[in-house]
């Protein structure tokens, strides 16, 4: 065994409460053997748990030479930062029902992201036939990234013991379970030494990026690569030496949520931002003006920036809908006296959408679209809709694509049986990636009609109707699909991480206002201002609801949820004592979009749903550092950090350490 | 989190679901949200942690919004029980549905009709809340998607509605 929660004997019976009977019938041995528990512990190596050297993985990202850039620094700026293990605390936990008979293989009806994910674990777990496996997608509570891997687990266990017992089977984890034994977000520890020029342009620098990937590899490596592409921020480096690694420990292994390295390594640039400017002498709003990127630069992989982005003009705009001149001026008088301090914060950061590098390419995705005989359309596709709006977005898609009402299209219940592998529901990637594909399906369907002189180029629903069912009555079917093409123009080089990392990035300014409550300790978000450039944004109210929600669970990252661990275990592994942000707890969200245009995107769209998730935290933590002069470098901050960092130092002791609060 | 009913005799329960007499036989600790699910397969009443933290689980028990995974079936004998799916004729109701598209207050679901039961018991004693009352109202139904703000939108445009 290899952490705590690694499921060892599996058991089922008709009757539940009888279960319980069963599992006090069982005792199991165990032989303790050394374990891992920390990042440090496992860097230090003493113990050995994974390969030969405790890394999953590792990536050196190197642009220009970061060797030379001391020398010329007016100053060399060095911090230290953490963040948490979050859990993605989806109301509906983890479940599936799973069947088998000898004929038709297995099938598992499940809450889940990824149903060819699941598909391709059963094939190699019970050793059936791509045909003799069979996933449906059932409506889902909610995901975050928290089904996109774990589903294929808890869908093993359950086929298996369908297997075994020839009867259907139902899996479905208590909270409690839910909590202590599925992925969440990898903790993270990032490094950054940088040198930087007397008026405040960053010369170049070191970034070291490692994160706890628990006891399995799973998805880490390629978290830890969207966490390595994210770690310069939106910042024009001339030289930097980024130095990444997956860790293991014996914790259950850490996986994808909403960000998915992201938020880990920006929310250390971001702080670090703040720390440069106090360094220069500057402001935190001059320190990102003099660095942002601009159009013709690249990026830390040297991906050159083609798009019109225009981060000052984003900036200045942020900043005015936030009212954050005055308020800095009002906050500095007013915490003059009072135990209420009140601060305001701001990150800027940028988010890849899509799968990094050569990802799209191996996907090679594949997305349908299926006419009627009654003229009505269906979308054919494996992306799954939780909550984020994917089942609207790709039938407006789809819709638009043909010309027709957006009442005469649904979207196929996502069965393997019935749709193709257009790739997992993940990485901001659905609108984008499968919407463009799916505009190519649809416009495939009325191109037959067309080439086939069944319909003119200019039509009437009633005109598409007939069409359709005159070609069908001649050729039985009218499907259309599109594979995935990589862009012919696009550079990726998985050996040096250099090039172009994203097919488009999202931008984004945000700022936070906080008050310091100083004799309870704890900080409340009173106002937030999310603007971002996602491109054209396809449904208003969507798109919305997308910031608002990312931007919620980004205040509970920064400001409420730690999850306790012992021995490799979460402790607190309940709501009772692993608190998420509640109806009392969330300020106003501002939410307001830039519209560039993206060539890669259905109508110009970009990834949305994982940008909110990354720039909420720094600014908070700017914006408490702006309240009360302290200086915060790790997260989750609670009360519990503010107090040991606020009060008076032990006599005759070294003073508390303001670097981690008391993580 | 079930509490394991063990080998204990049933009981005769009767009370009233969504105006109809129910009565049934069930052991007295099993939870009021098993025997909504189960045995008469309302299921509108969902699971979230099954602690009382999440209110997805809630209903209406003789007018009061509780969380019904902390009830014990025997508590509600002769009570009167309204659930997601017998709300639908309340006045309430055509509103709040309403509100709840226009707005986005609904992303995956799973929250909803526990929110919108905390909503019809919020409107039905303040009609026109303001918006610290609608937070404090929503304050034990989480939802994880959509950061509330949609859903305070919807609850202050669906009094609108009401009122005028």
């Amino acid at each position: 065994m290899n952490h705590a929660e690694e499921p060892i004997l599996l058991l089922a019976h008709a009757e539940r409460h009888k279960l319980r009977r069963a599992i006090d019938a069982i005792s199991i041995e165990y032989e303790p053997l050394p374990s891992v528990h920390s990042m440090e512990e496992s860097e230090r190596r003493s113990t050995i748990i994974w390969g030969t050297d405790n890394t999953f993985k590792s990536y050196l990202v190197e642009k220009g030479d970061a060797d030379a850039v001391w020398k010329d620094a007016a100053h060399i700026v060095e911090g230290e930062y953490f963040t948490g293990a979050q859990e993605q605390l989806y109301i509906e936990n983890n479940g599936v029902i799973a069947t088998f008979d000898p004929e038709n293989g297995v099938t598992v009806w499940g809450s889940l992201q990824c149903p060819y994910y699941v598909h391709k674990a059963l094939m190699a777990l019970c050793g059936l036939s791509e045909d003799k496996v069979r996933v449906v997608q059932m409506e889902t509570g909610g995901a975050f990234g928290g089904k996109e891997e774990y589903p294929s687990m808890i869908a093993g266990h359950a086929a298996l013991l369908a297997i075994k017992s020839g009867r259907p089977v139902k899996i479905i984890y208590d909270r409690m379970e839910d909590m202590a034994a599925t992925t969440k977000r990898h903790p993270s520890r990032t490094r950054h030494r940088t040198a930087v020029s007397k008026d405040g342009k960053i010369l170049g620098g070191e970034i070291e990026f490692a994160i706890d990937g628990g006891a399995y590899t799973t998805l880490s490596s390629v978290v830890l690569s969207r966490g390595t592409i994210h770690a310069g921020g939106p910042y024009y480096w001339p030289s930097v030496r980024i130095r990444t690694k997956a860790l293991a420990t014996n914790t259950p292994p850490h996986g994808a949520f909403r960000g998915f390295g992201a938020p880990q390594s920006l929310f250390a640039m971001e702080r670090h931002m703040d720390r440069i400017a106090q360094v220069v002498g500057i402001s935190p709003v001059e320190i990102r003006r003099r660095n942002f990127l601009k159009p013709g630069q690249t990026t830390t992989t040297q991906q050159v920036i083609r798009e019109e982005i225009n981060l000052n003009h984003l900036l200045d705009r942020a900043l005015e809908l936030s009212d954050y001149a005055a308020k800095k001026t009002r906050f500095a008088e007013e915490n003059k006296d009072g135990t209420r301090k009140k601060g305001i914060g701001i990150a800027a950061f940028l988010h890849g959408a899509g799968f990094t590098g050569s990802g799209e390419r191996y996907l090679n995705s594949l997305v349908g679209v299926e006419a009627g005989a009654d003229g009505n359309v269906r979308v054919l596709v494996s992306s799954a809709e939780f909550g984020q709006g994917t089942n609207t977005v790709l039938c407006q898609i789809a819709a638009e694509a043909l010309g027709l009402p957006y009442e005469n299209v649904s979207i196929a219940q996502p069965d393997t049986t019935v749709v193709p592998n257009s790739g997992p529901t993940v990485a901001s990637r659905t609108a984008m990636i499968v919407g463009k594909l799916l505009q190519s399906a649809a416009k495939g369907i009325k191109e037959t009609l067309t080439k086939t002189g069944f319909l003119g180029n200019d039509f009437t629903p009633e005109q598409f109707r007939a069409a359709c069912r005159e070609y069908i009555a001649a050729h039985e079917t009218l499907k259309s699909y599109a594979r995935y093409e990589a862009p012919g123009d696009v550079y990726w080089d998985d050996e040096k991480y250099r090039g172009e990392a994203y097919a488009a990035f999202a931008w984004a300014v945000y700022v936070a206002e906080v008050t310091v409550d100083l004799p309870t300790y704890a900080v409340t978000v009173d106002d937030f201002v999310a603007l971002q450039e996602v491109g054209k944004v396809l449904h208003p109210v969507l798109a919305e609801g997308q910031i608002t929600g990312g931007v919620a669970q980004a205040i509970g990252f920064a400001l409420y949820e730690k999850v306790v661990w012992q021995d490799g275990r979460m402790i607190n592994n309940q709501m009772t004592n692993y608190i998420m942000p509640t109806s009392v707890d969330v300020p106003p969200i501002r939410v307001f979009f830039e519209e560039l245009g993206n060539v890669h995107g259905a109508h110009g769209a970009k990834g949305i749903g994982e940008l909110a998730m990354d720039g909420p935290a720094p600014a908070i933590v700017n914006a408490v550092e702006d309240a009360i002069g302290v200086r915060f470098h790790s997260i989750p901050l609670l009360p519990e950090d503010l107090f040991e960092a606020l009060r008076p130092a032990p006599l005759e002791q070294d003073a508390p350490s303001l670097t981690r609060g008391t993580a | 989190m079930t509490p394991s009913p063990g080998t204990n005799a049933k009981c005769e329960v009767s009370f009233t679901v969504n105006g109809e007499a129910k009565k049934l036989l069930a052991h007295p600790m099993e939870r009021l949200l098993d025997v909504l699910r189960n045995d008469l397969k309302l299921t509108g009443a969902k699971e979230g942690c099954g602690e009382g933290e999440c209110g997805s689980c809630s209903v209406l028990l003789d007018g009061m919004l509780v969380n019904s995974c902390l009830v014990p079936v025997a508590q509600v004998s002769g009570a009167s029980i309204d659930t997601i799916e017998g709300i639908s004729a309340h006045a309430l109701m055509h509103p709040l549905q309403e509100a709840f598209l226009e707005c986005g207050s609904a992303q995956c679901g799973i929250c909803t009709p526990g929110m919108i039961l905390a909503a019809v018991h919020l409107l039905e004693k303040k009609p026109e809340p303001a918006l610290a009352e609608i937070r404090e109202g929503l304050a034990g139904n989480l939802c994880r998607c959509t950061g509330y703000i949609q859903i305070f939108d919807a609850v202050a445009g669906a009094a609108r509605r009401v009122a005028k």
